[in-house]
């Protein structure tokens, strides 16, 4: 037998309650790993290194389109190879089930994206089609989309010229992605601008956000504040960032997603603290004999210290790495089911994050019966005092 | 003073309980020789479960000196005093006071944690030990899978693992029966005799003393022979 057998004994003592301990501190690192990928993800400046594409929006919103003037002013910037517009359609399929729809130029689009996929006759027919869609594999395979199909799509916000929001499309084409990050961005649809800009009743002219590809990645940051430079208190001041930053923009409109993460992360570990805390002070108010028969053997104070954050440092350990481990892959599959566009990665700094809370966490809930026991008094617990 | 293991001089011990100061022992003194099987009794509150607490290391004095084996004990620090234990004394409890989840093996190699021999020699102390109390046959068996008198020879066996000098025994018969504590008590004479560990046992039963090489009687935190010349 070594000390760590003697600790593993003593937490075999009542399985049931160390099983629930440690699946409660599972589901808390679990839980922590996600939402601390998502802290992360929020909490991260501009970061334009190596972005290919800019977007353009509205400084006040994305949801406030940007007018089709710019165009040229903003096609005209060193840097900028290419440049596509397109707005939110905010689509609806069936009853409540909300799409990714963008209204977009054909042309410029296969320009911006050279990513997507597609045989030249589809996007021709896109091209050829006013009222012609595109959708990406996943969401074509989704609900069981044919090319030739004509797809009845709401829009929660744009009414077509007689007041109705029912929209119907032909599906002329099914895009995949050059790569399978880019076929996991494979679950957008797009509807041809042009038939969009005549046919919806709030007018024409509007380009909602601009979407550009840059001819030389190092210079995405000067590209970006010239842009913003040149609308600068004009009626129509934008903001540019990069594709990834824009993407967070959807989900930032629910609110402080950083803040709303870390009080979600403070109840989680407060509840844990209380949990298992009392978890181990309750194993240890059990034992108070058995303490004193250690200390009686020639056990120091510090050893039954030891004895007691180890039994801690167990359950926040194996909790830990398990939830953190399970996390990993549930990140990933988050990934792939937004598309790429809520990139929840559990890397390293996530697994560093978790490190240091195991480590604080062990110290938190065993320090105190851990001190209560190797404070006790050898006389005082034999005698039941 | 050289030929004892045990020399208490001049102890006095109180205790403060609530706003109380409780005086235990009033200046006792005493010598143990090496080699001795002592009872100690006395009524209630006598002091005689104190006494061996102060012996055994498990607390300290208020005044007085107590040395044990040579050293003198009442200056250490608790982790020196830790230390001694482990080193000097064995300790025997009257309800055992074994770890429940470890087996009878287990309980007996627990001290010998704080040693630095392998593993393996760590297991052939304990199959000794064993030996020592006959129950060899009962190595594997958790406590509640034991008897009373076969967990208090693994007690007993705990408290020879380290060898040590000095056994310490309180009440160790005083939760059983007449037959199994009279085999206990042979198995403590054993060990005094043949093993020569000097033995300090507190006990309120008459047989029970008669197994000692001497009897000593505590009243009011004193000897008799200390309270009738005072």
């Amino acid at each position: 037998m070594t000390r760590t057998g003697f600790v593993l004994a003593n937490l075999g003592r009542r399985k049931t309650r160390t099983v629930l301990t440690l699946l409660s501190m599972v589901m808390a690192f679990l839980l922590f790993g996600l939402l601390q990928a998502v802290n992360v993800l929020f909490a991260a400046g501009a970061d334009f290194v190596g972005a290919t594409r800019l977007v353009t929006q509205a400084r006040v919103s994305f949801t406030q389109s940007l007018p089709m003037r710019l165009l040229p002013q903003i096609e005209s910037v060193p840097g900028v190879e290419d440049v596509m517009w397109q707005q939110w359609f905010g689509a609806v399929w069936q009853e409540n089930t909300q799409l990714i729809f963008f209204a977009a130029d054909p042309t410029r689009l296969r320009a911006v994206y050279p990513e997507y996929v597609m045989p030249d006759a589809g996007w021709k027919a896109f091209e050829e089609t006013r009222t012609g869609m595109i959708v990406g594999r996943s969401l074509a395979n989704q609900y069981g989309w044919k090319i030739g199909q004509k797809i009845p799509i709401a829009s929660n916000i744009f009414p077509q010229d007689d007041g109705s929001k029912n929209w119907a499309f032909d599906l002329v084409g099914i895009y995949d992605g050059k790569d399978a990050e880019w076929q996991r961005a494979t679950n957008v649809g797009f509807i041809n601008f042009a038939y969009f800009d005549e046919a919806n009743q709030f007018g024409s002219g509007f380009a909602g956000t601009y979407t550009l590809r840059l001819s030389d990645p190092d210079r995405a940051a000067e590209v970006a504040s010239t842009i913003d430079q040149m609308f600068e208190n004009s009626p129509d001041e934008t903001k540019t960032q990069t594709e990834k930053d824009f993407n967070l923009g959807f989900f930032k409109q629910i609110g402080d997603i950083g803040l709303i993460v870390r009080w979600i992360l403070f109840a989680v570990f407060f509840t844990l603290l209380l949990v298992v805390g009392n978890t181990i002070a309750q194993s240890v108010r059990e034992r108070i004999p058995e303490l004193a028969i250690l200390k009686t053997l020639g056990f120091s104070d510090g050893s039954v210290l030891a004895f007691v954050i180890a039994e801690a440092a167990f359950f926040c350990v194996i909790g830990g790495l398990l939830g953190l481990a399970i996390a990993t892959p549930l990140g990933i599959a988050i990934t792939n089911a937004t598309g790429g566009s809520l990139p929840v990665a559990v890397d390293l700094q996530v697994w560093l994050t978790g490190a240091a809370a195991i480590v604080l966490l062990s110290l938190a809930v065993g320090l105190l019966p851990g001190l209560r026991a190797a404070r006790l008094s050898i006389v005082d617990a034999l005698a039941g005092r | 003073m050289s030929d004892a293991m045990v020399n208490v001089r001049n102890v006095h011990k109180s205790y403060v309980r609530g706003k109380q100061t409780v005086e235990v022992l009033h200046g006792l003194s005493i010598d143990i020789p090496k080699g001795d099987f002592v009872a100690l009794m006395g009524p209630s509150g006598s002091g005689k479960t104190t006494l061996l607490n102060l012996i055994g290391g498990l607390d300290g004095p208020t005044s007085g000196e107590i040395h044990v084996g040579g050293e003198r004990i009442d200056k250490l620090s608790g982790g020196q005093l830790a230390k001694w234990r482990a080193r000097n004394v064995g300790f025997v409890f009257q309800f055992y006071n074994l770890m429940p989840v470890l087996t009878a093996e287990r309980n007996v190699e627990l001290p010998l944690l704080l040693t630095n021999l392998s593993a393996s020699q760590r297991r052939k102390s304990v199959a000794v030990a064993l030996e020592v109390v006959s129950l060899s046959d009962r190595a594997r068996h958790k406590p509640k899978e034991l008897s009373g008198g076969q967990e208090q020879r693994v007690a007993i066996a705990r408290a020879l693992v380290s060898d040590p000098d000095l056994l310490i025994c309180d009440e160790p018969t005083g939760d059983l029966d007449r037959k199994t504590a009279d085999e206990i008590l042979g198995l403590l004479q054993v060990l005094n005799r043949d093993h020569g560990k000097t033995i300090v046992m507190v006990t309120h039963d008459p047989k029970a003393a008669e197994f000692a090489s001497r009897t000593l009687h505590l009243e009011k935190g004193q000897l008799l022979e200390q309270a009738a010349a005072a």
